[in-house]
């Protein structure tokens, strides 16, 4: 018993120092933001000095000068639409994969699984090449450029094609698990094959489409990669790319960075305390063999 | 794990009850699924739209650009013309591995400094603290948001943060611990290119070391809810035996544990190749002053860079798809295979 209660000591101490350095980025992000880089620079505690002046003017500079509204709009238009697709998509071929069956059934489910397995960077050149080369018809914010390279209609496709991959996976394990008399009784019923999906698969799925939810949402909205090299334009970067621009060449406001940073993981952050559940279900399920 | 939400046990039982299903398809799922050919005209041109549409997508954007970097990486071309491309045959690869060779190898032996201390440090103690909050210790909740709150950001996000709070010369968390702040005394984490681990002119230099930590914060939490999950499926009387067997901890945790989660051990292995193998917001974001090059930095040098060199770009582009290729089969083959029913 004793050693037992010495291990349980030995393990609180282990995983609270841990937790303390986990969360020392976190806290230095916060506290820097809220106070002038003209301070905290000349201190020798750095951050860690105590605070005279605490001020907003950080956000107010990080949102004016990282012209913050613009990538905020540009960051819900590529990302509301992108999650509702990829959702849409591989659900749809995962209700196939998953409750009928015919010749290449598992080579599909393969193919998109492998599909996201893949380092994005080992597809970009002739991806680029391939954006280069197609014209789209010009339309407000979409596709202001003329061409898929540039537009945040290429961004939203290269995230639907390259997410599917995986949500198709989760979707398919989901469904198996669903009775299939549920099919058995609509057909006879008389309902067609897309009532069946809509109806009476889709909804049946909602715990693992939410848990999918909250999850591309971070995902896309964290996206940096496809951004800087598809649309490279810095007015049109979504909001985590365009945390480029805060940083200058030769000298950056610390502080000013760390409140861009602040605002920028606060909605993922808001998402995540909110839906805890959502988002480590939706790795748990993903990581299994459903 | 699928096992959480399940919403019909009583699903599995019917399984063996269907005799209408093709041997062919019983390798994913008992036998709950029907016959295409059961299927009306009408509800067969649904299907196919509903398959055909995002295979498509996927297909034309994933899969043909994987192919055509192949056929890319034995041309020369400036990405602007067609008729300026050229056929080259294996020139670029030879180029390679003569001119470009201390590109390549500072770049390979990069991706792998960043898998090791992925496996050797950040696993391992992701493992760890799984393993210690499987117990169910006080505060077991507020222990699991706090490793798994960096998994949640962005790298690049991480790599500002680390960039601004951490590294930070003249004000960072680490120059303050070190009392090393003052003018002409800083130490420059991303500047300095120091050889921590030499190896001839390649060895890991201290800078990148310092790129590699904040991985590191981010991938515990990833790799401990895996686990995490992973060990609440653990039958509870396996490890009861073994700690009546009189055996340590730390053996039941390597005999009986351990091996029980094949699944989740082959998960977080490809997970980390592949990691480690795509990384590049967070280097593109703290490869300032110093410049670091991996994989993934050299194939995009063509696109963000100066030069544009599609060939060459290609050619690293296969050396990507040719390390992940072994991992991304094994990975299938593991989670594909027939499921005992």
């Amino acid at each position: 018993m004793i050693t037992r209660r010495r291990n349980q000591v030995i393990a609180q101490t282990f995983l609270f120092v841990l937790a303390f350095i986990w969360l020392l980025p976190i806290i230095g992000m916060i506290i820097s933001a809220f106070r002038p880089y003209a301070e905290t620079s000349v201190d020798p505690n750095g951050f860690f000095s105590w605070p005279e002046t605490l001020t907003l003017d950080n956000f107010r500079n990080a949102w004016e000068r990282g012209n913050m509204p613009r990538h905020w709009f540009v960051t819900f238009i590529v990302v509301i639409p992108a999650v509702i697709l990829v959702l849409f998509f591989s659900s749809m071929v995962a209700f196939a994969v998953s409750r009928y069956s015919w010749k290449f059934n598992i080579a599909l489910l393969m193919l998109f699984t492998a599909g996201n397995l893949l380092p994005p960077q080992a597809i970009i050149q002739p991806l680029f090449q391939i954006y280069n080369r197609i014209p789209i018809p010009e339309f407000p914010i979409f596709s202001e450029s003329g061409e898929l390279r540039g537009s945040l209609l290429g961004l939203i496709l290269i995230h639907v094609a390259f997410q599917s991959g995986f949500c198709t996976f989760v979707l398919s394990n989901y469904m198996k698990t669903l009775p299939k008399e549920l099919n058995e009784a609509a057909m006879v019923d008389g309902a067609s094959l897309w009532r069946q999906y809509w109806q009476i698969v889709m909804p049946l799925t909602r715990p693992a489409l939410g848990a999918l939810a909250t999850l591309e949402f971070a995902w896309i909205y964290n996206d940096y990669f496809w951004a800087v090299v598809l649309v490279q334009k810095g007015r049109d970067l979504p909001i985590t790319s365009s945390l480029r621009n805060l940083s200058g060449e030769f000298f950056t406001d610390d502080n000013l960075v760390a409140a861009g940073s602040l605002i920028v993981v606060l909605p993922t952050v808001l998402i995540y305390l909110a839906l805890r559940r959502q988002f480590i279900s939706g790795l748990a399920v993903g990581a299994s063999k459903g | 794990m699928t096992a959480t939400h399940n919403p019909s046990g009583d699903s599995l039982e019917s399984a063996d009850e269907t005799p209408n299903d093709e041997p062919s398809s019983s390798a994913s799922s008992g036998g709950r699924r029907r016959r295409y050919s059961l299927l009306t005209d009408t509800d067969r041109r649904v299907l196919t739209t509903m398959v055909g549409i995002p295979t498509f997508l996927h297909v034309t954007l994933i899969w043909v650009p994987a192919i055509i970097t192949i056929l890319l990486s034995f041309t020369n071309w400036n990405g602007f013309r067609f008729d300026n491309m050229e056929w080259v045959g294996t020139r670029n690869y030879r180029q390679l591995f003569t001119v470009f060779e201390k590109d390549l190898y500072e770049a390979l032996l990069n991706n792998f400094w960043v898998l090791l201390f992925l496996f050797l440090v950040a696993t391992p103690l992701g493992i760890l603290i799984a393993y210690i909050l499987d117990k169910n210790l006080q505060g077991t909740a507020i222990y699991q948001s706090v490793f798994y709150f960096p998994v949640v950001l962005s790298l690049a996000v991480v790599g500002f943060i680390w960039k601004s709070v951490i590294y930070s010369p003249r004000q960072g968390v680490l120059n303050v611990l070190l009392n090393r702040t003052a003018e002409g005394d800083q130490i420059s984490w991303l500047g300095n290119s120091d050889q921590i681990i030499p190896i001839g002119e390649y060895g890991l230099t201290q800078n990148f070391l310092a790129i590699i930590a904040p991985m590191i914060w981010r991938h515990v939490g990833y790799i401990m809810v895996l686990y995490l999950a992973g060990l609440k499926s653990v039958d509870p009387s396996l490890k009861e035996a073994a700690a009546i067997d009189g055996s340590s901890e730390w053996q039941a945790f390597k005999n009986v544990v351990f091996p029980s989660l094949k699944p989740v051990n082959v998960v977080i292995l490809v997970i980390t190749v592949i990691e480690a193998l795509r990384v590049f917001d967070i280097i593109d974001v703290l490869n300032n002053p110093i410049s670091t090059d991996v994989l993934s930095i050299l194939v995009t040098e063509s696109i963000l860079g100066e030069s544009s060199n599609v060939g060459r770009g290609s050619a690293y582009g296969v050396m990507l798809l040719l390390l992940c290729f072994g991992f991304v089969i094994w990975y299938l083959r593991s989670t594909f295979r027939e499921e005992p029913s």
